[in-house]
Parts: structure tokens; C-alpha cells; sequence
């Protein structure tokens, strides 16, 4: 026999249940709004950012639509999202074209040839740069070192360009006085990715070594001392103290120069490559930038392009978590 | 023993690092030097490291051409507004990041971030810019890259490492988060803002490639253009307009292009020394965020 009275308790409590419930409801709203108001100065000051990202970096986003699509141009949004979808044509094409080996090939090899020449010698140059005592030819030769960073590409390719000239080029010039045969190396499949390569590093290993020499100077000189005591020579010193010391930052940047690999320099393989030397020069980058703006097949090249960037994160993605199992340093 | 062996080592470190010093160098006194030296020793093929004879024509023609001075003016422009809308974005994305009571703090963070591992790509982008009605006009060049996540980070760790006391004193005093940020944090951040402008007026000094693919109209076009036309892709006309006979014509067009890269770079040398007192803070802050 169910009591009437505990019945009407029974709603009459869940009644004020629900009432409080809209009203811890309300005041969560309230709360909210509460905050967006003490934060209305900082909300403001960050809007335009805000704006930003959305049209320039998330906008662009939904164009990786134009992928599946056939892209002849559009005037309004509904005309965009309803326009021809050919889903993955665009992707079998160029998976089965002679370019997709090619551009992978060539990527690939100039990123793995990059890196095992240009990633150590930043850290040699640091290394020997922290083992003089001399503070000003120290300052003087990491001066000089960071110059050629801040110069243009242009300019790196046009000194490129004058420099391996065929006629009247230094380089050529100083081969002819050996006795040797002019080379026109700009020209030349063979020698594209061993100038890339070397222009590279000239530009780029004293901007490089900043890092790995601030690492250097945060160790603790009584690891030194203590190396020294147990009879090390300065070679000893490097191997077993320097090297170890900066090893978590080697790792780091290792994973981040490897996480990279796909994003190859294509603005200065751009300004260097011709016909000549396409087979060996051409990167999907570049690849994308003829076919889609010089010769607006809007939609291939956006099929590219994204091929590219999916490639790019997942291979980040990866390394990143192979980096985490083995040594316990990541980027997060 | 080992005192002798690491005498040999030292030496050879400081030779092999004075010769690292020298061939980094070696291309910017070559082109120096063969734009200052007469034409007739340019052509003889002689100068390999220090000048020949001297002449400051080359660096007259280079001058005398109106192309260029527009190509500076554009690369001015571009480079001052350019820096100025960097450097307000980055502040006022990296000050609210940088305080734990924003709201929605971390889904911003993220937004910022992720762009810095995926973006649509370039063709996307240059619809873009063309749907917007942007093609072809100078903020074409500023606005895509307004702001770098990269740099927002950067300025987030930094004030970031400004005592919350400050604040909390501000506060008390009811001052206002504009207040806060113009009149506290602004003052003691002359370091990042170094920073900042020097790495983007660079930036912005060096690029070229938003110029060629937004820019159809030669007026509107920045130094590094005007240099590539001259410097990669060879053009002839100059030469035609140069003075003197057809030996001096081709002895000239060879070192009008050493003028004109000695010219571009100049600034970029003036300012080096300064650049370089703050550019190692800039990538230390940087690091530490990594």
C-alpha cells in the first residue's frame, strides 16, 4: 500500500530536484557568461588573431575539397560544394603517372642526403667551437658563421649562379687553371643535389650550431674536472663529456629535422632548377607549384599538394611516437 | 704526453675553424670585390679573391635604373607595414594565451598549434587569395602570413615568465587588462619585440615567393623579384641599355649583377651586428618552448 503522502513527497521532491537542476543549470550559465565578461578585454585583443587563423588557415582546409573535385572556378559557395566530384581520379592519376616515383625519388634522396651531411656539422662546428679558449676569435668565427642565414635565397642562388658559371665562374675558372674541363654544373643532373646540398649547408649550419652551442655552455664544468682528474685528453673530453651532455638536444632536433623530411626547400629549388635538371630537382612541392599555378590544373595539383601534407603529418606523427618508445623524448 | 697531444688538437681546431670563417666568407668579399673592380679586369677573368683595378660604375648603372628603385621602395613598404602587423598580431595573441584565466585558453592554443603540423596546401590558398580579391595587390604579400604560430608561442613563453605579482598588484589596483598588458608587460618586453621585428623585418626583406605567384604587375614587385630577374633568369634587355662599346656592354652586365646583390644585402649587413645580439635570445626562447 503506497502511502499518497510519500507520493506527493516523492514529486514534490523531484520537482525541486528538476527546479534546482534548471537552476544550477542557469547558474552554470550564468557563470559562463560571468566569465566571458571578465574576459571580454582579452576576448578583443585576440579576435583578429582569431579571424585570421579561420579565413587563412582553416578556410583553406575545406579547399582540400577542390581535390575530389574538378575545379573550373566557382561564383558562389553553393556552386562550390555542389560542383563536379570525381573523388579519388585526381589521386590514381598521379599515383600512376612517371612523376610519383620521380618526386618521391627525388624528395626522398635530397631530404636523406640533407640530413646526413648537414645535420652533423652544426654540431661539429659547436663542438670545436666550445673547445677554444680564445673569446674573441670565438665571438669573430661564430659571427661570421650565422651570416649567410640572413641573406635572401635569391641571392644564395644568384651567387650559385655566378659562381658555377661556365664561363668566367670562379669555380670553373679556378678548374680550367688545374687543368681541368669547365663544368656547367647548374646544368647538370648529376651535381643538382650535391650544390643544393652544399649551398644548403653553407647557408644554414652557423644558425644551427646557436642551439647546440647554448647547450654546450649549460654544462656543468665539473664534469670536466672530474674527466680530467681521471687522466682524459681533450679528445676524451669531447667524447665523454660534450657529446653526452648535448645528446637530449641532438635527439630533439633530430626528430624534428626528420619530421620535416617531405618539406624540402622548394622556393630555392624553384629559382634553381630548368628543364635540364627537372628529372633529378623536381619535389612534389615544386611539382605542385607548375602544374597548379603556372598551369592551373587547379584540382591535380591540390590532389598533390595533399598527398604532401598527409604524408608530412602522419611521417611526423610516427617519428614522433618511435622517438617516445626508445629514448622517452618527444615533442609532446 | 697528453699535454702535447692536446696542443695538436687545439692547433688543429683553430685551423679548421678559421678556415670554416674563410670559406663562409669567401663569397661575399669575391662579389664585393668584383663589383667594385674595373671592367676590363672583370673581363680578363682575374680577380679570385681581392679587387683589381677600381670603379664604381657598375654601381651607377645600378642606380641610374628606375626598376630599381621602385623594387626598393616596394621591398621598404612591405617590410614596415609588413613587420608592424606581425609584430601587433603576435602580441595580442600571445598576451591572452599567456594568462591561465582565459577562457577557452587551451582550444585556442590548440587551434594555433595545429596549424603548425597541417594546413590545406598551396593551391588552396592561392584560390583563396584570389576569391577574396586580394590577387595582385600589396596585401596579398602581408596579410596570408600575418601571423606564425611559431612566433605566437615564443611570445606566450615570454610573458609567461613575467611575474604574476606585477599583475596581481595591477589588478588590485583595478587596473584593466589593456592597462595591464600596455603599461606592465609592453615595458618589459623590449627583448621579445627585438626579437620580433628583427625576425620578421628579415623575413620580409628575403621573400619572394608570395611576390611571384600574387603579383602580375611589375610596379608592384619587391628587390628580391627585381634581383632574380637579373641575378637566375638572365634578361638581356638590361644589357642592350648598357653604355660603351658591346665588350664593355657584356663586361657590365656581368658586374651590374654583383652591384645589385652587394646593394641588397647592404642593410641586411648594417643591421647584422644588431641582429645578432638579439636573434641568439630569440632562439633560445624559442628552444626552451621545445
Amino acid at each position: 500500500m503506497v502511502n499518497k503522502a510519500v507520493i506527493k513527497k516523492d514529486i514534490s521532491q523531484a520537482n525541486t530536484t528538476r527546479t534546482h537542476a534548471k537552476g544550477t543549470r542557469k547558474k552554470d550559465k550564468d557563470a559562463y557568461l560571468g566569465k566571458l565578461k571578465r574576459n571580454r578585454q582579452l576576448l578583443i585583443l585576440f579576435a583578429p588573431v582569431l579571424i585570421y587563423y579561420i579565413i587563412f588557415h582553416y578556410l583553406p582546409m575545406i579547399g582540400i575539397l577542390v581535390a575530389f573535385k574538378d575545379f573550373k572556378g566557382f561564383s558562389n559557395i553553393t556552386e562550390f560544394l555542389t560542383q563536379n566530384w570525381v573523388g579519388f581520379k585526381w589521386f590514381k592519376e598521379f599515383f600512376s603517372s612517371i612523376y610519383f616515383y620521380r618526386l618521391m625519388r627525388n624528395t626522398f634522396l635530397i631530404s636523406l642526403y640533407s640530413t646526413i651531411w648537414g645535420f652533423p656539422i652544426p654540431i661539429i662546428f659547436a663542438l670545436l667551437l666550445n673547445e677554444t679558449k680564445n673569446e674573441v676569435f670565438k665571438k669573430f668565427v661564430q659571427t661570421v658563421s650565422y651570416l649567410p642565414y640572413f641573406i635572401s635565397t635569391v641571392v644564395v642562388v644568384g651567387i650559385l649562379f655566378n659562381f658555377l658559371s661556365p664561363s668566367g665562374g670562379v669555380i670553373n675558372i679556378i678548374l680550367e687553371k688545374l687543368g681541368r674541363e669547365p663544368i656547367h654544373f647548374m646544368m647538370s643532373r648529376e651535381w643538382f643535389r650535391t650544390v643544393y646540398i652544399v649551398s644548403g649547408i653553407w647557408q644554414g649550419f652557423g644558425f644551427s650550431s646557436i642551439i647546440y652551442i647554448a647547450a654546450l655552455s649549460d654544462v656543468d664544468p665539473s664534469l670536466y674536472e672530474a674527466a680530467e682528474i681521471d687522466g682524459a685528453g681533450k679528445w676524451r673530453k669531447i667524447i665523454n663529456v660534450s657529446i653526452p651532455s648535448i645528446l637530449p638536444t641532438i635527439i630533439i632536433l633530430l626528430i624534428l629535422s626528420l619530421g620535416q623530411m617531405m618539406n624540402v626547400g622548394f622556393e630555392k629549388i624553384i629559382l634553381m632548377y630548368n628543364p635540364s635538371t627537372y628529372e633529378v630537382a623536381d619535389v612534389i612541392q615544386t611539382y605542385v607549384y607548375r602544374a597548379g599555378i603556372v598551369n592551373a590544373q587547379f584540382s591535380f595539383a591540390s590532389a598533390v599538394g595533399l598527398f604532401n601534407s598527409v604524408v608530412n603529418f602522419l611521417l611526423l606523427i610516427t617519428v614522433n611516437k618511435i622517438s617516445k618508445k626508445t629514448s622517452e623524448i618527444s615533442l609532446w | 704526453m697528453i699535454k702535447e697531444t692536446n696542443k695538436i688538437i687545439n692547433a688543429i681546431i683553430y685551423i679548421i675553424l678559421a678556415s670554416l670563417a674563410f670559406i663562409t666568407l669567401y663569397p661575399f668579399i669575391y662579389v664585393l670585390s668584383m663589383s667594385i673592380s674595373s671592367v676590363n679586369e672583370v673581363m680578363k677573368q682575374n680577380i679570385l679573391l681581392l679587387p683589381k683595378g677600381f670603379s664604381i660604375e657598375s654601381y651607377k648603372i645600378v642606380f641610374k635604373n628606375k626598376m630599381f628603385w621602385q623594387s626598393y621602395y616596394n621591398t621598404i613598404w612591405y617590410t614596415v607595414v609588413g613587420t608592424t602587423i606581425n609584430v601587433i598580431m603576435t602580441i595580442i595573441a600571445a598576451y591572452p594565451l599567456s594568462k591561465k584565466r582565459f577562457i577557452h585558453r587551451d582550444f585556442f592554443m590548440l587551434m594555433i598549434s595545429f596549424t603548425m603540423f597541417f594546413g590545406g596546401g598551396l593551391i588552396p590558398m592561392y584560390i583563396l587569395v584570389s576569391a577574396l580579391g586580394m590577387y595582385n595587390t600589396r596585401w596579398a604579400i602581408i596579410i596570408p602570413g600575418a601571423v606564425s604560430a611559431w612566433y605566437i608561442i615564443i611570445g606566450r613563453t615570454f610573458f609567461q615568465s613575467i611575474p604574476e605579482s606585477l599583475e596581481e598588484s595591477a589588478i588590485i589596483d583595478g587596473a584593466s587588462d589593456y592597462r595591464i598588458l600596455m603599461q606592465i608587460y609592453l615595458p618589459l618586453s623590449k627583448a621579445i619585440l627585438a626579437v620580433l621585428v628583427l625576425f620578421h623585418a628579415v623575413g620580409h626583406w628575403n621573400s619572394f615567393f608570395s611576390a611571384m605567384i600574387f603579383l602580375s604587375d611589375g610596379s608592384k614587385q619587391p628587390l628580391q623579384i627585381y634581383l632574380r630577374r637579373i641575378l637566375i633568369e638572365l634578361s638581356s634587355e638590361m644589357q642592350r641599355n648598357l653604355p660603351g662599346s658591346s665588350f664593355e656592354r657584356a663586361a657590365y652586365g656581368i658586374q651590374l649583377k654583383y652591384s645589385s646583390i652587394i646593394v641588397t644585402i647592404l642593410p641586411i649587413i648594417c643591421i647584422y651586428p644588431f641582429l645578432q645580439k638579439h636573434f641568439v635570445k630569440g632562439v633560445m626562447i624559442g628552444s626552451i618552448k621545445g
